[in-house]
């Protein structure tokens, strides 16, 4: 190695965190792994997807969990032309926040679309889930949502 | 609700890493250093003002402030200063535990630096022990302390007190 060459080294710093999930985010996940999605019910009615483990508003336990999705409702986006590495998707995608059917709160995931001419606010889409054996309970299990007929 | 699909147990840890991936550049006074590691060497710096020797140097003397320009070669045997016996096992080890870090000043530096001890079982060690580095062969060396096994007791009687108290 010439003396005149500069040297570099890739390097990772890396805390391996584990975090407990507690009840309710652990029944997200679960649900998650298992391709469905449900929300918590607040001390209104409301439905929180993701769900809280207490009421945002009065910070009661929140109640009953019930199903939503899987398809929803583009409630607003954003248009990432160039992914990076940790990104959902290594293609142009969209940042959304998506309201599931069934929810009052928005999910914020990825959309995959061809381009951001196909994508709007209020546009329908859908959850496309990893294959059952790749899901292990992790927002990733979710990954992404797509138009609702299949448009890209 | 569903407690899972296929009778799997419900979700109650997540895994939730932070990391960062970053290019080191060493930099000139650096670079000499890991190049002589590639030779299977200690290069060190000294200081003009002061004379202290330091390995690795940073290319400056943080005690006059100025830049490092005389390179030293460093022999190959130094004095464990302090030390700790790791216990605890933690993710991403990869030496068996129990096992010793020291702190190593090489003969004729005036900075220490960590170093891992072998071939002494780990309630010898001491402080004032005089150890020798184990490099990989020749061919392995590398830009890195990777090229440094580890340090072993070279046979020497202990270093004087006096020899190492001002690196403490």
């Amino acid at each position: 190695m010439a003396d005149s060459e500069v040297l570099h080294a890739e390097h990772r710093l890396e805390y391996p965190y584990a975090r407990s999930t507690g009840p309710v985010i652990g029944a997200f996940l679960t649900a998650l792994r298992d391709g469905r999605f449900v929300g918590a019910t607040g001390t209104d009615g409301r439905v929180i997807v993701p769900p809280t483990e207490y009421d945002p508003l009065t910070g009661d336990d929140v109640g009953e969990l019930v199903e939503v999705g899987p398809g929803g409702v583009i409630e607003s986006w954003a248009w990432v032309s160039e992914p990076l590495r940790k990104h959902p998707l290594q293609t142009p995608f969209a940042w959304a926040l998506v309201r599931l059917d069934g929810a009052d709160t928005a999910l914020l995931h990825a959309v995959a679309a061809g381009g951001p001419d196909e994508l709007s606010t209020g546009a329908r889409v859908t959850a496309k889930f990893r294959d059952e054996g790749e899901r292990i309970g992790s927002m990733a299990d979710l990954e992404s949502f797509v138009l609702e007929g299949g448009a890209s | 609700m569903s407690d899972g699909a296929a009778g799997q147990d419900p979700v109650t840890m997540l895994a939730t890493p932070i990391g960062l991936d970053f290019e080191f550049t060493p930099g000139v006074a650096q670079s000499k250093f890991l190049r002589g590691l590639s030779r299977g060497e200690f290069l060190g710096q000294r200081c003009d003002t002061c004379g202290k020797v330091y390995v690795p140097s940073r290319g400056t003397c943080p005690t006059d402030g100025v830049p490092t320009t005389e390179d030293v070669l460093l022999g190959n045997s130094g004095t464990v200063t302090t030390f700790c016996v790791v216990n605890v096992p933690f993710a991403g080890q990869s030496i068996e535990i129990p096992y010793i870090c020291a702190q190593i000043l090489l003969d004729g530096a005036n900075l220490s630096f960590m170093g891992l001890i072998q071939e002494i079982p780990t309630d010898q060690i001491r402080m004032g022990m005089r150890v020798e580095a184990v490099w990989v062969d020749e061919s392995e060396l590398v830009p890195s302390l990777a090229s440094v096994r580890y340090f072993r007791p070279n046979g020497e009687p202990d270093a004087a007190y006096e020899t190492y108290e001002e690196y403490l």
